[in-house]
């Protein structure tokens, strides 16, 4: 046991168990919780009845099965639900999702009218404020990336991956290649919604496994690169925190055989304030606002920012806002444009929270948190390696990994037959998020990632690693505990292998009615 | 030499140097700057960054902030008739509440354990939105109706097999670009051909003899909305979805859920597919950032095993509790890479969690009564204002939320008009030269249930004095 875990006293967690009903069975027939006035008379006397202004054959018969509930019980139930769920009221170190405060401050203000009640096609001049700190906001990110442009449609990070794709669909078929250009190469280790992006555009994927140095060989990206290289979509350093020092290289030759090429800055954490995309060499790259750029997560709304160079810059989604002379406007026209990715232009909010925590942050701010992002993570390496039967990825490759590390528990498992999942479901006991794991293929066994970030302080993370611990303890102690886990947590352990045979899965309460009203849960 | 920070900063809890140099001696470097071992100088940044500066103090921050939003002017102190895809509706201040929940707006992935609140959260959208929309599966949500659209299309085509859509001609020029990217260039060996269906000229209506002429055992589905983008009630979706069923085609519809309070479910008309927006049912016109998009189903295993969507499926444990969690994860972009179903990622989940909210608060009494108030205001509107000299509506067909006013009789083009209201306080409809031919002097314009008579009548008051100018 470290320093660390022996400091850590671990906290006796019970998350809330409310015994909630799921909403279709709450309520009562005649209860309301909106009202709606009837029209004015005038209105009525001149239109007449509802029912008489819609064509017969698209008349609603019969009434939607809604629960009928009164205000607060609406309140307290989704009150409930949210005390019943996690999130970061704990320790949450998931990896690859950069877990960060997520200012209250920028939560109120956005919550204003100037925000909420402005509709996006209102008179540009009616929304100046919101155009300058957007226009704000690319510049930051310029600075930040040395590229040229950035665009906030991508409603998340796998949005801006598709962004790009379009961009090089565009690209090149404005140089008559675009038939010819079928292919993007990636890595394994490069985000799957790259991959699946690319396919989803029409592109063949190619995809360069990890080698010995941690990453894929020039060798092997020379073999796949050709006349028919659309792109290279990649990150760097990838979730398991190794950096491909041959970035560049790769860059130069996806470049000579004429394709573009797109840096995931998912994992931007560990080096923003650090290093270029640009000076790297490519072309574009996209952040993620509501991971790196202090915007609440909660599975969206989100925004992958995407920025390229002047050259692939006509053929970005529109509108983009542009600055004449201190006056901002949206510019719409723009012949080459990939049209739109999607209706409007971001999501606001989020655009303003990133703004908001970029100028809160300024220069300083940002290059102490990327290096207290290496530092925590560093600092995990220690507490974690210490615990039995828990190693690294690829632990001969000995320098110091940047924001993340992967790490396995196949040994533990060896040595107990207590996998991840067992231990996930225990961590949860203790108020700890459980761990991002890897996504697939799993390239080392029973593998876990965490992401200790620049919010989460020493403490936090000396309790996270005095937990996983105890855990792994336990699984040579007292097995059944972690097998049977979680005891402290909302509900208890269940199967759900079930879950993907069509008779008995169920998406709504109408189709868990039809398929077990008459079991034994009536 | 590197600026630095001068105190702690509230974000980060370990910039205090203290905690660093105790941090770096757990790991037996002499700095920070060793832990950057694995990149390589002539990678490292040679120039500062050239931010704006820093404003760490809240303090400062919120007066920036609140100066530039000062700058803007609201649909709240303005009358605003502005639709086309984002529009505005009451928000029950339960939804907000909901909304902003630290846990749920926090969480990320969790387990079925760790967010059980946030997954049940989940399964009673797509429960709620069930009951709304009549379908037995519904997916978590897509970024907005654009894409709920066109990955529905592309469900279509991987179900039949077939490469053809047909779409409205009159469909909103933005959704349809979206749908445009996701159906792919010509260039592209999969991509799929979009045929659009013309429309008759006097009720606005979809034109059946050219959808008969130009259905073919090519064609994967035809896709309509209803209301349509131009307002509309599309009266026969009936004969639409049987046409469509008698050449092996899906039907997907796109339909506007605060409707459906009082139109009919579109798989009673025969719709196979159906898509929507999500931001009208408790969500916030947010200058544009409240959109989603909703697709939902029969229970059927060949439409599940084609969602590009997560899905969330209940379940007991053997303790008798109720369960929440992933089905069918393993075909999405995260489960099978390039072969998964288009791709999955960050949607805007939290926004489901509104639509929650707010069709539990609704009812489905409440359902009725905003449908009722939103389609008798509308045709009001509609009747009040093409009644003013030199306006007329452009289409006989009948109306729900938003109809088609024509400027063409007052000779002022609708940008002037719009200037022209603006000093009366109010928004008029979006102008619909993007439609093309025909619509240069038309305006797109929105009635909910927040106008009431007396707003009406003020905009028709304003648009007599601006026609007559």
């Amino acid at each position: 046991m470290t320093e660390a875990t022996k400091q850590s006293k671990l906290r006796r967690y019970h998350a809330a168990r409310w015994d909630e009903p799921v909403i279709h069975e709450m309520g009562h027939p005649g209860r309301r919780g909106a009202v709606f006035s009837q029209a004015e008379e005038g209105v009525r006397a001149a239109v007449g009845d509802a029912a008489d202004l819609i064509p017969e054959a698209m008349r609603r018969r019969e009434a939607p099965a809604l629960p009928e509930m009164d205000e607060y019980d609406v309140l307290r139930h989704f009150i409930h639900l949210s005390q019943q769920t996690l999130g970061m009221m704990g320790i949450s170190l998931f990896g690859t999702c950069t877990m960060k405060y997520n200012s209250r401050l920028m939560e109120g203000l956005t919550a204003r009218p100037e925000v909420r009640a402005v509709h996006p096609h209102q008179d540009e001049d009616t929304m100046q404020g919101t155009l300058a700190m957007i226009h704000g906001l690319d510049r930051i990110l310029r600075a930040l990336s040395g590229m040229d442009r950035f665009v906030f449609q991508a409603g998340g990070g796998a949005d801006a991956a598709y962004t790009h794709c379009c961009v090089t669909r565009a690209y090149h078929a404005s140089r008559g290649e675009l038939e010819q250009r079928d292919e993007i190469v990636t890595t394994i280790q490069t985000h799957p919604c790259n991959a699946a992006t690319a396919a989803t555009a029409g592109f063949k994927v190619v995809t360069l496994m990890i080698e010995e140095n941690g990453y894929p060989s020039l060798d092997a990206l020379k073999a796949a690169v050709s006349n028919r290289t659309a792109a290279l979509m990649i990150n760097d350093p990838d979730d398991m925190g190794v950096y491909n020092p041959e970035i560049r290289e790769w860059v130069r030759i996806v470049h000579e055989a004429g394709g573009l090429c797109f840096y995931d800055h998912a994992n931007f954490n560990g080096v923003m304030g650090k290093l270029r995309a640009r000076e790297l060499g490519f072309d574009a790259c996209m952040y993620m606002l509501h991971k790196t750029f202090g915007a609440p997560k909660g599975n969206g709304p989100a925004v992958g920012a995407y920025g390229c160079t002047e050259a692939l810059a006509p053929f970005l989604p529109s509108p983009l806002v542009v600055e004449d002379e201190g006056r901002y406007r949206l510019d719409r026209d723009r012949p080459q444009s990939v049209g739109k990715i999607r209706e409007f232009w971001g999501n606001v909010p989020v655009i303003l929270k990133a703004y908001a925590w970029a100028r809160a942050m300024g220069e300083a701010g940002i290059d102490e948190a990327s290096d207290l992002s290496v530092l925590a993570n560093n600092y995990m390496e220690k507490g974690l390696l210490a615990i039995p039967g828990v190693t690294k990825s690829q632990p001969h490759l000995t320098q110091r990994r940047l924001e993340m590390t992967r790490y396995s528990v196949g040994k533990l498992q060896e040595e107990t037959g207590i996998g991840i999942f067992d231990i996930a479901n225990r961590m949860v006991d203790f108020g700890i998020d459980a761990p991002w794991l890897a996504h697939e293929p799993w390239l080392v066994p029973e593998p876990f990632t965490p992401e200790a970030g620049e919010l989460w302080s020493k403490e936090d993370i000396d309790q996270w690693i005095a937990v996983l611990a105890e855990v792994a303890r336990e699984a040579r102690e007292e097995p059944e505990t972690v097998k049977t886990a979680p005891h402290n947590q909302v509900v208890h352990a269940f199967d759900p292998a079930p879950l993907e045979d069509p008779d008995h899965w169920a998406m709504t309460w109408r189709a868990w009615q039809r398929k077990h009203r008459k079991g034994k849960h009536d | 030499m590197k600026n630095r920070l001068e105190t702690a900063h509230p974000y980060m809890a370990n910039s205090v140097p203290a905690i660093k140099e105790a941090m770096l001696r757990v790991i037996g470097v002499a700095g920070i700057e060793d832990l950057f071992e694995q990149i390589p100088a002539e990678h490292r940044l040679k120039s500062p960054l050239d931010l704006p500066p820093a404003l760490p103090s809240e303090n400062e921050l919120r007066r920036h902030v609140l100066e530039n939003l000062r700058r803007n002017e609201t649909c709240e102190e303005n009358l605003s008739f502005i639709g086309g895809g984002c529009w505005q509706h009451h928000v029950p201040a339960v939804c907000d509440e909901i909304a902003g929940r630290a846990e749920m707006m926090t969480s990320v992935w969790g387990t079925p354990y760790s967010d059980h609140g946030r997954s049940q959260a989940w399964f009673e959208f797509a429960s709620l939105l069930g009951e709304l929309v009549g379908c037995e599966v519904v997916g978590q949500p897509v970024y907005s109706w654009g894409y709920a659209a066109g990955h529905a299309i592309r469900m279509a085509a991987r179900l039949t097999g077939r490469r053809q859509v047909l779409l409205p001609r009159l469909i909103d020029p933005e959704r349809l670009s979206v749908i445009r990217n996701l159906c792919e260039p010509l260039e592209m060996a999969s991509h799929i051909e979009i045929v659009e269906i013309g429309f008759n000229d006097e009720t606005g209506l979809l034109d059946l003899a050219d959808l008969e002429a130009k259905l073919s055992d090519r064609t994967a589905a035809v896709y309509f909305d209803c209301p349509s983008h131009l307002g509309l009630i599309e009266s026969r979706g009936a004969e639409i979805a049987a046409l469509a069923r008698r050449h092996g085609a899906e039907t997907i519809v796109g339909v506007d859920p605060i409707s459906l309070g009082v139109l009919a479910a579109p798989p009673v008309y025969g719709a196979d597919i159906v898509v929507g927006p999500m931001q009208p049912l408790g969500i916030h016109m947010n200058t544009g950032g409240g959109v989603g998009g909703f697709i939902a189903t029969r229970d059927e295993a060949r439409y599940v095993h084609e969602y590009p969507t997560l899905l969330i499926s209940a379940a007991r444990t053997p303790h008798d509790e109720w369960a929440f969690a992933l089905s069918c994860a393993h075909q999405t972009s995260y489960g099978l890479r390039e072969e998964g179903k288009d791709w999955t990622g960050n949607s805007v989940n939290n926004w489901a969690i509104v639509n929650a909210v707010y069709l539990a608060l609704m009812g489905p009494e409440g359902m009725r009564e905003v449908g009722e108030l939103i389609v008798q205001r509308a045709n009001y509107a509609a009747r009040r204002l093409a009644g003013i000299d030199g306006v007329a509506l452009r289409f006989s067909g009948p109306v729900f939320k938003e109809f088609v006013l024509d400027y063409a009789g007052t000779g002022k083009s609708v940008a002037a008009v719009n200037e022209g209201l603006r000093r009366h306080g109010i928004f008029g409809g979006r102008g619909l030269g993007e439609m093309g031919s025909g619509f240069e002097s038309c305006a797109l314009t929105c009635v909910t249930e927040i106008h009431s008579q007396a707003d009406i009548d003020r905009f028709a008051e304003a648009l007599v004095a601006e026609a007559a100018r």
